[in-house]
């Protein structure tokens, strides 16, 4: 076969290898694999209902994937992507509820594009800040990442129990619903904004073209394969990597923005959903090429949506669907490779200590 | 113990780092390995001790033919190897990183352990405190530890990769005579790998010497320094003339420039570079060449004087806004008199207080963390300065530090080009990379990734992606690897580079090479400049002695 070709199909081979073995395990447990695979469809895109809430899923996870290209291209480990999310959610709440508040008169026409443009700084800076702290402190940006991760959890807890309380008292439940106007306008009944799918889709198609197309994609691509080359031929690396991570930001708050604006109608505790980090695993398994990720999106938030489904139809528990996530992602990382399940393995020995 | 190489080859890639080599180590004898860098005396000792396998030959102790697949192997074997950078653990005492060697079951034998090596440290004349931490000890006693570990587990045979670089004068007068001791006392067998010809000649009783992988020849000690010379470096060849050199402005001004690192210190250089003048810069690894090169670059900071590229000091570009962070600071402090102001007065409560320097400094945190990402945007690095103003440095590391590997030869004509444009001209960049890869006979593509391209063809990609005009060109090991034809080409687009002004500074290994290439060449020894010669006026043999520390 040709390498071409090979490289092309291969992608099929670790899915159908998951798949073998998560109906072997459904057969462990006693369920019948047809029922529990149908009852996925069913979960996730037999109805127009159902499938609308698989897309309203999809967007921010697309949102922050799309960050995620930008600085996987240039070698940063964005863990914080999460955190930024969650800045983006609390700067586009302020808006929705204070500065709506303060001028009540704004239209949402105004209103809304003011929110995310504040989801996308505050997300950003954060970004920002994980970015300085790399390269200013020497802190690594999985440490920092982690770090931010959870100042802005607490940020967001006490915003919520603190001044942004409803007026009947404060929960940690969540802030009052915001006013109607400041929301993203829903198609029909479902959590769905057509608005948001249309901006991730735009988003992730300039970062596609800017990653393949313009010279700032090129210093990112060289960064991430070489710092020091990248470094000789000129690249300012600090400059670089500071731009990208704000982008990735700027991106995950958006994301933020669209799951209190439409996903939710108010700040609540948990408004990431893990997605932030789904993302990271999406733009790892697509090994960054942006069509795939696209799509592996689509189906994570597929397996997701179709969880509740499963539960109901087949009695297994809708965690059932985080297992066959982490199966796949296994089994894509084991065998995703081509060259790697090809090549005879060699065993590497380390460096020496010196050289005369 | 009696080990006897036999044919030893070791082959990486299209590279002979040792062809065929035989030797016989003898036991109570101490044996030098001389050679230029790269004549192949790690690989060797590499072989010896254990860490990688021969391509083929055989090595036998005592006439039994063994092979190892580990280090632990030849050191159980009785070969131990003291590597040039210790191998050791920093963070541990000196009695932890010794037990570390021995199989401890589950308790460590603390007590029995320090006795052990502090009886083995008097056999041996060697002072040590097993209680210290490691990173506390110098570069030499880390090396006695170590070689009491070798010691400890058995080592007949001891090999000392360049031993002497970063220890002290008394240190290696105690490891010298140490290493006497063990071999005519003990019967042990030393092998000394080194290229300073004083160190072999006070130490060893027999030397080999290898170049190019190949053995030359072994040579009783003492003998006179100039055999060892001309089996290190080669007979003299009768060289091309010269071509001309007119002394033009100064291109390169370095004032009594110092340089230091944990490891070498370099003081007091002084001299220019002229326009169209070419300088080479001889010596053995790490004398402190490498160093002045980067940091003529920007690459390295000085720690005093100046490097001036056409009269401006390379500095690289404090941004415009460096004072923003500190506003930040200010605002903070402004506002926190200003609070405590307002509590003396009466104004404010306690708590207040507490509110407001919480609310000052989540607001000074935000100016500081906006103005630190505006500094860095706008801040240019002392080497990206010195490349902006027509400099170019061409490091040896290919795919360290040269190119990326993944990508190919247009996306680096991109990244190269003097001028870039927001959106990418691949066209132009495709047809622009073929004209140079013509030119300098690269073989590849302009699509091909520059990590699939041979060593040589990396090297070249690097010279083709040098831009013009320029006007100082910075080369470490410009044509290693190369052929002595593509050389010549390489060579020969320099000279026209030269013709139109630029100057050259480069790192060579290969003393034919700088003798028939340079105008001029610095020598260096140990972190000094030993001396500046007019290339014309001078010999391998004499810029060896000098290599060796020795003024002509």
């Amino acid at each position: 076969m040709k390498r071409d070709n090979l490289r092309i199909i291969w992608p099929a081979v670790p899915v159908l290898l998951a798949l073998v073995v998560i109906t072997i395990l459904l057969f462990v447990v006693g369920a019948d694999p047809i029922t529990t695979y149908s009852a996925f469809w069913t979960g996730s895109f037999a109805t127009a209902e159902r499938t609308f809430s698989t897309l309203a899923f999809w967007v921010p996870l697309l949102l922050c994937a799309t960050g995620l290209l930008v600085t996987f291209t240039a070698g940063l480990w964005n863990i914080g992507v999460e955190g930024q999310m969650i800045m983006g959610a609390v700067g586009a709440s302020w808006v929705a509820l204070k500065v709506a508040n303060a001028l009540p008169n704004i239209p949402g026409l105004v209103i809304i594009p003011l929110e995310l443009i504040i989801a996308f700084l505050a997300g950003a800076l954060w970004a920002g800040l994980a970015a300085i702290l790399k390269t200013r402190g020497g802190v690594h940006e999985i440490f920092g990442g982690v770090a931010l991760n959870s100042l802005a959890i607490i940020a967001t807890n006490y915003l919520i129990s603190g001044p942004w309380q409803p007026p009947e008292g404060g929960t940690f439940r969540g802030t009052q619903p915001f006013p109607a106007h400041t929301l993203l306008p829903l198609h029909g009944d479902t959590l769905f904004s057509p608005l948001s799918l249309v901006l991730a889709l735009l988003v992730l198609l300039v970062v596609m073209l800017t990653l393949k197309g313009t010279f700032w994609g090129l210093k990112l691509k060289a960064l991430g394969k070489n710092l020091s080359s990248a470094f000789m031929m000129g690249i300012s690396s600090e400059r670089e990597a500071i731009i990208a991570m704000m982008l990735c930001g700027g991106l995950a708050g958006l994301a933020g923005a669209v799951r209190v604006l439409s996903w939710f109608d108010s700040l609540r505790q948990s408004i990431s959903g893990g997605i932030g980090f789904l993302a990271i695993l999406i733009v790892l398994l697509s090994g960054m090429r942006p069509l795939f990720t696209l799509v592996i999106a689509l189906l994570f938030s597929a397996l997701l949506t179709g969880g509740s489904i499963v539960q109901l139809r087949t009695q297994l528990h809708s965690s059932i669907s985080g297992i066959i996530q982490g199966l796949l992602v296994l089994f894509m990382l084991l065998f995703g490779d081509y060259r790697k399940v090809i090549r005879k393995r060699r065993v590497v020995k380390p460096a020496p200590g010196g050289d005369a | 113990m009696r080990v006897e190489l036999q044919e030893i080859r070791k082959i990486f890639g299209d590279v002979r780092a040792n062809d065929g080599i035989d030797l016989t180590f003898e036991p109570g004898k101490i044996y030098g390995l001389l050679g230029e860098n790269g004549a192949g005396k790690s690989t060797l000792m590499k072989i010896l001790s254990g860490y990688q396998p021969p391509t083929s030959g055989q090595i036998l102790l005592d006439g039994q033919p063994i092979s190892f697949s580990a280090p632990d192997d030849a050191l159980n074997a009785g070969i131990g190897m003291l590597y040039q950078s210790p191998l050791d653990f920093p963070p541990l005492q000196v009695i932890e990183n010794h037990l570390l060697a021995y199989d401890n079951r589950l308790i460590l034998k603390l007590e029995d352990g320090s006795e052990e090596l502090k009886a083995y440290a008097r056999r041996f004349g060697f002072e040590i405190d097993p209680e210290r931490y490691v990173d506390t000890l110098t570069l030499g006693e880390r090396q006695q530890m170590e070689l009491l570990r070798l010691l400890a587990l058995g080592a007949e045979l001891l090999i000392l990769d360049e031993p002497t670089t970063g220890i002290s004068a008394e240190q290696k007068e105690v490891l010298f005579s140490t290493m006497r001791r063990l071999a005519h006392d003990e019967n042990k067998t030393i092998v000394l790998v080194s290229h300073k010809l004083e160190e072999v000649q006070e130490l060893c009783d027999q030397v080999a010497v290898l170049r190019q992988g190949k053995l030359i020849g072994t040579q009783d000690i003492p003998c006179p320094t100039s055999i060892l010379v001309r089996m290190m470096f080669g007979e003299e060849i009768p060289r091309s003339e010269q071509p001309a050199f007119e002394e033009g402005p100064v291109v390169l001004q370095i004032n009594d420039a110092c340089i230091h690192t944990y490891r070498l210190a370099v003081e007091h250089i002084e001299f220019e570079v002229h326009e169209g003048e070419v300088i080479g810069f001889a010596g053995l690894e790490g004398s402190g060449q490498g160093l002045l090169l980067r940091a003529c670059a920007g690459l390295i900071p000085l720690r005093s004087g100046e490097i001036l590229l056409d009269g401006k000091p390379v500095k690289g570009k404090r941004s415009p806004v460096f004072w923003l962070p500190y506003l930040a600071y200010a605002v903070f402090i402004v506002r926190l008199i200003w609070l405590l102001v307002e509590l003396i007065l009466g104004r404010i409560r306690g708590v207040q207080l507490a509110g407001g320097i919480v609310v000052a400094l989540l607001l000074s945190g935000a100016i500081w963390l906006v103005g630190t990402i505006i500094e860095s945007w706008t801040s240019v690095a002392p080497y990206h300065e010195f490349y902006a103003q027509g400099g170019a440095f061409v490091p040896a590391g290919r795919l360290d530090e040269g190119l990326v590997a993944g990508l190919s030869l247009t996306e680096h004509m991109i990244l190269a080009a003097p001028e870039h444009s927001f959106m990418v001209n691949w066209n132009a960049a495709r047809e622009e990379i073929q004209k140079r890869i013509n030119q300098v006979n690269v073989v590849g593509r302009p699509e091909s990734d520059v990590a699939e391209l041979s060593g040589g063809n990396q090297q070249r990609a690097m010279i083709a992606l040098l831009n013009a005009p320029l006007r100082l060109i910075m080369l470490e090991h410009p044509t290693r690897g190369l052929d002595v034809t593509s050389a010549n080409h390489i060579w020969g687009l320099f000279q026209q580079r030269r013709r139109e002004g630029t100057a050259f500074m480069f790192i060579s290994a290969d003393l034919d090479e700088l003798l028939e290439r340079s105008d001029r060449i610095a020598v260096f020894s140990g972190g000094r400049l030993i001396q500046i010669v007019r290339a014309s006026d001078t010999s391998v043999e004499e810029l060896g002695y000098m290599i060796g520390g020795e003024q002509v």
